[in-house]
């Protein structure tokens, strides 16, 4: 029988199996932000155990409240900031050279095909997208992380989900992984890696299977999956190429990181998808989906583009391409964050900001922003967002608030409109 | 090892998410107790008060439970509100280890054991305490009790009795 990449990465990285379905990993990576990490920090200072187990794979960013909001997010960003210096980790990312972890990460070349990874953040699944094995955790195995360079996972079960026809111009990865999360619930892939497979994704760009595998752990996945391939190979080679003599040498070492043909999955789904819709999500739960031209009319309030799911360049072009020429509708309010600086400065050079300032909206730094409600561009009581980001719970952007999730193309033509509608680049 | 007996709030909702359980907005502090007046602050669970937590020990509530972030700090949430044990028929992956992690109890029951659980006692002054070794609740109420089988799995129970996964990995790794 074949094993899955799951099972492949988890088989090169065992240190122990100490009790039944228990498997202890070596990380190659520990990522830090400023909200999960601080209370590991002091916990590990106060136990007289500040150490770190290597410098050079823990890799930390102030993103979620930068700048600083108040004296609570300020000390938040010391005691990390304090850490990182204190124990020589060089990859600290500090207000003015931030972004969004899970974009700016990757951007840097932090994620490489085969890698463990693990966060403080739940949206860490996104790294799946290079062949990965990068798993959302809680403070406790981020303080273990960060202490002894191991974590304890369950065995990966998987499911494998292959994508077959193509897009319609005007339907994206965001729109694929709603679906996605509405045939799987949003308990549907708990305790599993989830695998995108199938000429759809192959044709994909990193940003797209990042936004793909961002939002697995909406159906409860542990990891979202692709395999990695010259794109892969492509987006890394800044990074790799004094590794391997050529590209095509990298993508014959990284083809180890892919699953076998006999492997086994706990469930294996097809979907042609060349009849996707754009769609959206209502309600108070990632699985509450339905086409954008069932919610056609519905009044929003705030726009909002940005986040770990859709706040990359290639999102900020899509939404620049509906803008561009236009002006938002004086009935809503529109804010886009960039999610890294290098996103920004692309942006600015390509004329991006300005289509997006002409039109009316306000351009933020770097940061996750109003996607949690934890700083800028929260909700009042009632009031409804457009937003490209990853979750809808209720409160989520404001006591009282209430977030429709879609695709940057989706959000634009909202923020036009005034009340959600497809954009003209949706061809039905 | 922390104590896993008391009085319980029964939460009749599946899905209910970890901003339910505590708000990003709150994410800012850094001590655990700072958390605790802010527990289930934004649960949407008609007939729920947030008075419904005072003094309570265990929560049983149905599918699902926890989903959403990887905040420990809903735990943390329920920890310093004295509420060591979450009974249900299942739990998010991050929040459950997180339970484990921190030395506490995450149990999953079948969908009919919550269901006889919630026929027969919600609403009612009903005390539940694990069994930890002997791998029971035992549940008391109306003058009776009765006692429930669970599983755990060996590692998760190992960390309840070391009292969390920082310990044991120090010692081990």
């Amino acid at each position: 029988m074949g094993k899955t990449i799951a099972e492949k990465i988890f088989d090169a990285h065992r240190v122990d199996e100490p009790f039944p379905d228990t498997h202890v990993l070596k990380l190659d990576r520990v990522f830090c932000h400023e909200i999960t990490t601080p209370i590991a920090i002091t916990d590990l200072m106060a136990r007289g155990m500040d150490r770190v187990f290597d410098p050079t794979k823990i890799k930390a960013v102030i993103d979620h409240v930068t700048p600083a909001k108040d004296s609570k997010t300020a000390a938040q960003g010391k005691i990390l900031r304090d850490w990182a210096r204190r124990h020589d980790i060089k990859d600290f990312f500090d207000i003015g050279k931030n972004g969004v972890c899970h974009a700016i990460f990757p951007e840097k070349g932090f994620v490489r095909p085969g890698y463990t990874i693990i966060m403080g953040d739940s949206h860490t699944c996104t790294h799946g997208a290079f062949g990965a094995f990068a798993a959302g955790i809680g403070t406790t195995d981020l303080e273990v992380g960060i202490l002894k360079g191991v974590c304890a996972f369950h065995f990966p079960k998987t499911i494998k989900i292959v994508l077959t026809g193509a897009l319609k111009p005007g339907v994206y990865a965001k729109d694929l992984i709603l679906f996605i999360i509405k045939e799987l619930t949003v308990n549907g892939a708990t305790n599993m890696v989830i695998e995108f497979t199938g000429p759809v994704v192959d044709t994909m760009s990193m940003e797209s299977r990042m936004t793909l595998c961002n939002m697995a752990i909406e159906a409860g996945g542990t990891c979202g999956i692709c395999y990695p391939d010259m794109t892969t190979v492509d987006y890394l080679w800044d990074f790799i190429q004094d590794e391997f003599a050529t590209k095509a040498d990298a993508l014959a070492d990284y083809s180890k990181w892919v699953s076998d043909a006999d492997a086994e999955y706990e469930r294996v789904l097809e979907y042609n998808v060349s009849e996707l819709q754009p769609m959206l999500t209502v309600g108070y739960k990632p699985d509450q989906v339905r086409t954008v031209a069932e919610m056609t009319g519905t009044k929003v309030d705030q726009i909002y583009i940005g986040s770990c799911t859709n706040g990359r360049i290639e999102d900020l072009r899509i939404a620049a391409e509906v803008l561009k020429g236009k002006k938002i509708s004086d009935k809503v309010r529109a804010i886009v964050s960039p999610a890294t600086p290098a996103i920004y400065s692309m942006a600015l050079k390509e004329g991006i900001i300005e289509i997006f300032q002409d039109a009316g909206f306000c351009v933020t730094n770097p940061t996750c922003g109003a996607c949690l409600g934890m700083s800028n561009g929260v909700l009042a009581e009632g009031e409804v967002c457009a937003a490209t980001t990853n979750r809808n719970f209720n409160g989520r952007m404001g006591k009282g608030g209430m977030v429709h999730l879609m695709s940057p193309a989706t959000a634009a033509a909202t923020a036009i409109s005034g009340t959600i509608v497809n954009a003209d680049l949706f061809k039905a | 090892m922390k104590t896993f007996k008391g009085n319980v709030l029964f939460l009749d909702r599946s899905d209910i998410n970890t901003d339910e359980i505590i708000p990003a907005k709150y994410l800012t502090e850094i001590t655990k107790e700072a958390l605790k007046p802010n527990l289930l602050e934004d649960l949407v669970l008609p007939g729920f008060s947030r008075e419904d937590i005072q003094d309570k020990a265990v929560i049983v509530t149905r599918e699902n439970f926890g989903c959403g972030s990887s905040r420990e700090h809903a735990p943390w949430a329920l920890e310093v509100n004295g509420i060591n044990v979450v009974i249900a028929e299942s739990f998010a992956r991050i929040f459950r280890q997180n339970m484990y992690n921190c030395g506490m109890f995450a149990i999953e029951l079948p969908k009919e054991t919550i269901d006889g659980l919630f026929a027969n006692y919600a609403g009612k002054a009903v005390i539940m305490a694990v069994d930890v070794d002997g791998n029971q609740i035992s549940i008391e109420a109306d003058g009776k009790s009765e006692t429930i089988d669970f599983k755990v799995g060996e590692f998760d129970k190992t960390l309840v009795k070391e009292g969390g996964w920082v310990g044991y990995a120090d010692k081990n790794y």
